[in-house]
């Protein structure tokens, strides 16, 4: 059955298929090299340990938004969402009988605010922007709320062992952020779900007419955006052993998205891949630390940052045409 | 006809279009097309859905341009069309069904729209602007003044809107595409006056309707086309349904339709349709679809053949009315209910609203079926869908794709077997087709008439609604004819007692018998 020139096209069709999948991992190898040669400190175990903790709070809003982006929709209240459940967390640890909680009540608080705002979406039909915009806002006041307008300290955190310990020699930050990736990519790849999320995305119109509930496919994914944006929450107050309903999580969301586009998925829905956010979270994480090796002043990163993100995908939009 | 003993130069046509052709890739829209239309004069242009109206009308207006080698006349000079600017300086006005404003916008900013009155560079003269369009609004009879907001008006009033910007720009030939169909009955009556004062002044009118009625009430002459061809036309005086029914519909019906399936008697039927309803012009409809028989759906576009369709399926929401399989009432609140019950639908639109362009074979096939194939927590291995999709391949000879080709990058004739493919896949019981052979080539037309036919040889009921009159004549055992939102009859197509397009037609155009020709 098969000719020269069917498999030919074939393997034309897989290379344009692996250079879509490998998407920016070019850019993140030369921006490690250039990083390395230029400062010479880059490559170290230590350092490289450092952006991927980094890089891992980003990686877990961004593993829900990729989930979200995929349908074609956007979700700019993780930010928010995470100081909410990292005001939860630190809360419940200063809370007496509620300690052990803490954890499972942050991750509770996110997922709700996901429903929320995928109820809003998914029955009601608004549009995510509009939800999301003003869940970004009231959110962060509902955290400033929770939080009494101020900063919850806990200098004894049950669970600090999540910001600060190592699981083998690997930070814990890392292999949960890890962890979330590799489950996203099992839900996207592996299941049902996955195929209607993709589906949803490539074309709500159809993916109705063949029978899938597609509000149910929303909910779920505002949701998950919601539990890791809550789980994020956990993280950073792991961390910091404090949350504050102000500060804590501002602009998240954009570089949560910024890994998203980087990573190669498409804003209008159907096309992208969990790995590729992997690897664009990491390219953000990798520039703000050389950067800061490199002694470039805070403005000038804010500048650079912005100008590599637009820089990395218009040459994908021009490779991939 | 005005001309007389005195020696007169007889008047140049308004326009002369001369051996116009269109081919989009391998298809000849329109080949070799000839119109002559008088000033003065309603032309009504004819022909069933696809015959190349539209694409004749697009040449005029400068929408596209027309293949090389053909001529265009206005008032006896050449006319050189490159663009929609141009046909506007020649005076051509094209008012489409699809009425081009902005709702909220007035009246006179939608009439100047694009040629704004200026004062000065920037800012727009809108005093002038409303003092010109008052006259032309008051010539019209218009009920409404410039600065109402044109999402404040009827449909009626907005047609005004369209006439009365044509006029603006001194058009002397206007192009009407089914101006009445959203007319109620009052603003057609209207629509036909105004008609006949422009006819009077002077101004052509190309007139483009199905309506027999319509066209009796109007056209001084009669173009008719046909698959792109121009297959003649009539005087006002040799104005006969009959004669124009055969022109449009063609005599030759080819062979390759396959038709070898025996409608097993009619017992119990398998889907019922019960006074259905959207509330909204469409139903309510009732008919009875019996397994081992394909039933056609014909009509005109906007008849509602569609909606019902959709309907039926549960893609839209009923207000009325009931839907039963295997004597089951169907909760035809949603596709799920239906693909589970047995029903399955295939869309007109593949692209639009059918396929998953950017995902691959085996997993638009699979789609619909997923769920009932994963494991626990809805795991799904890739080999199970890569086999369906092999199946499905080999099934129905998906040419050049393997499981995992993106579905993008099949032809329209393999797109639409995956499509059918994923249709199959839950082992329906009733099959609604909606245009199943849109955009396919002749060699997969031919294959998915034959699939349509093995299926009901199977056992299964089809519901084939298509717009080619021949492809229902060669493959349905009878033909339910739409109009209006409603089901205007029906019409056995047996080996017997074949249909006859003229009756269709009839039936779909609405047209009374009558003999003669005069209205």
């Amino acid at each position: 059955m098969t000719n020269p020139s069917q498999t030919a096209a074939s393997r034309r069709e897989t290379m344009r298929t692996w250079l879509r999948l490998s998407g920016m991992l070019p850019v993140l190898v030369l921006l490690c090299i250039g990083f390395e040669l230029a400062s010479g400190r880059f490559l170290s175990v230590g350092n490289l340990s450092i952006v991927m903790q980094q890089a891992s709070i980003n990686a877990v809003l961004a593993a829900g938004m990729t989930f979200v982006i995929l349908t074609g929709g956007i979700d700019l209240s993780v930010g928010s969402i995470l100081a909410l459940a990292a005001v939860v967390a630190v809360g419940a640890t200063i809370t007496p009988g509620f300690a052990w909680a803490a954890i499972p009540l942050a991750l509770l608080a996110g997922a709700a605010c996901g429903l929320v705002n995928g109820s809003l979406i998914a029955w009601l039909g608004l549009p995510p922007f509009i939800v999301t915009l003003g869940a970004l806002t009231a959110v962060r006041g509902v955290a400033r709320l929770a939080a009494g307008d101020s900063t919850v300290f806990n200098s004894d955190l049950p669970f600090s062992v999540i910001g600060n310990g190592n699981l083998l020699g690997v930070p814990w930050l890392v292999v949960i952020a890890f962890l979330v990736i590799l489950l996203s990519w099992v839900i996207l790849r592996r299941t049902v779900l996955g195929t209607w999320i993709y589906a949803v995305g490539g074309n709500a119109e159809a993916a109705a007419l063949a029978g899938i509930k597609v509000p149910l496919v929303l909910l779920f994914v505002y949701a998950l955006s919601g539990l890791l944006a809550g789980l994020g929450g956990v993280m950073s107050a792991a961390r910091l052993y404090a949350a504050n309903g102000l500060q804590l999580g501002q602009a998240y969301e954009l570089d949560a998205i910024a890994a998203v586009i980087l990573g190669g998925t498409s804003f209008v829905g159907g096309i992208g891949s969990v790995w590729g956010t992997l690897i664009g979270a990491l390219i953000i994480a990798v520039l703000s630390n050389g950067l800061i090796l490199l002694g470039v002043s805070d403005i000038w990163q804010y500048i650079i940052k912005g100008g590599v993100i637009i820089l990395a995908v218009a040459i994908d939009k021009l490779r991939t045409r | 006809m005005a001309a007389t003993a005195e020696i007169t130069q007889p008047p140049a046509p308004r326009l002369v279009m001369d051996n116009i052709s269109k081919t989009f890739g391998p298809v000849r829209a329109l080949q070799g097309v000839s119109l002559r239309v008088m000033p003065g004069e309603v032309h009504a242009l004819m022909g069933e859905n696809g015959a190349g109206k539209s694409t004749l009308m697009r040449i005029l207006a400068g929408a596209i341009p027309a293949d090389a080698g053909g001529r265009i006349e206005i008032d006896g000079r050449p006319a050189e069309i490159n663009g929609p600017r141009d046909a506007r300086d020649l005076g051509i006005a094209v008012i489409y069904q699809e009425l081009s404003q902005s709702p909220n916008l007035t009246v006179a900013e939608n009439m100047f729209l694009g040629r704004e009155r200026l004062r000065g560079p920037f800012l727009t003269d809108r005093p002038r602007q409303r003092r010109e369009c008052a006259p032309v609004l008051a010539r019209l009879g218009a009920d409404f003044g410039p600065d109402t907001r044109v999402a404040d008006l009827s449909l009626g009033q907005r047609q005004l809107v369209e006439i009365a910007r044509a006029l603006l720009q001194d058009a002397r030939l206007i192009v009407m595409d089914e101006p009445t169909t959203a007319l109620s009955e009052r603003e057609s009556e209207h629509l036909f006056t105004l008609i006949d004062a422009l006819r009077a002044e002077g101004i052509a009118i190309i007139y483009i309707s199905h309506r027999m009625e319509e066209v009796y009430r109007l056209a001084d002459s009669v173009s008719v086309l046909r698959d792109g061809r121009d297959v003649g036309g009539l005087s006002r005086a040799e104005l006969d349904a009959e004669r124009l029914v055969s022109m449009m519909v063609g005599r030759e019906i080819s062979g390759f339709y396959q038709k070898l399936h025996r409608p097993a008697p009619h017992d119990a039927p398998v889907l019922e349709v019960r006074d259905l309803t959207d509330g909204a012009g469409i139903g309510p409809v009732s008919f009875d679809l019996f397994a081992g028989e394909v039933v056609g759906i014909s009509g005109l576009v906007g008849s509602g053949r569609t909606e019902v369709a959709r309907l039926i399926y549960g893609a839209d929401p009923a207000r009325g009315g009931s839907v039963r399989l295997d004597g089951t009432e169907l909760d035809h609140r949603q596709p799920r209910a239906s693909l589970d019950a047995g029903l399955a639908y295939l869309t007109e639109d593949r692209k639009g609203n059918g396929l998953f362009l950017d995902m691959s074979v085996a997993e638009n096939t699979a789609i619909s079926v997923l769920h009932r194939r994963s494991g626990p927590g809805g795991l799904l291995p890739p080999a199970t869908v890569t086999a369906m999709g092999r199946d499905r391949i080999e099934e129905l000879d998906v040419r050049g794709a393997a499981p995992a080709t993106r579905v993008g990058n099949l032809s329209g004739g393999n797109q639409q077997k995956v499509l059918l493919g994923r249709l199959l896949e839950t082992a329906p019981r009733v099959l609604i087709l909606d245009e199943p052979t849109r955009g396919v080539d002749i060699g997969a037309k031919s294959e998915i008439y034959s699939l349509i036919d093995r299926l009901t040889a199977s056992g299964m009921a089809v519901l084939m609604i298509s717009s080619e009159l021949t492809e229902l004549l060669g493959t349905a055992d009878r033909i339910l004819v739409m109009r209006d939102g409603q089901i205007a009859g029906e019409v056995p197509n047996t080996a017997a007692n074949p249909a006859s397009p003229e009756a269709i037609m009839r039936l779909s155009a609405g047209a009374t018998p009558r003999t003669g020709g005069s209205a």
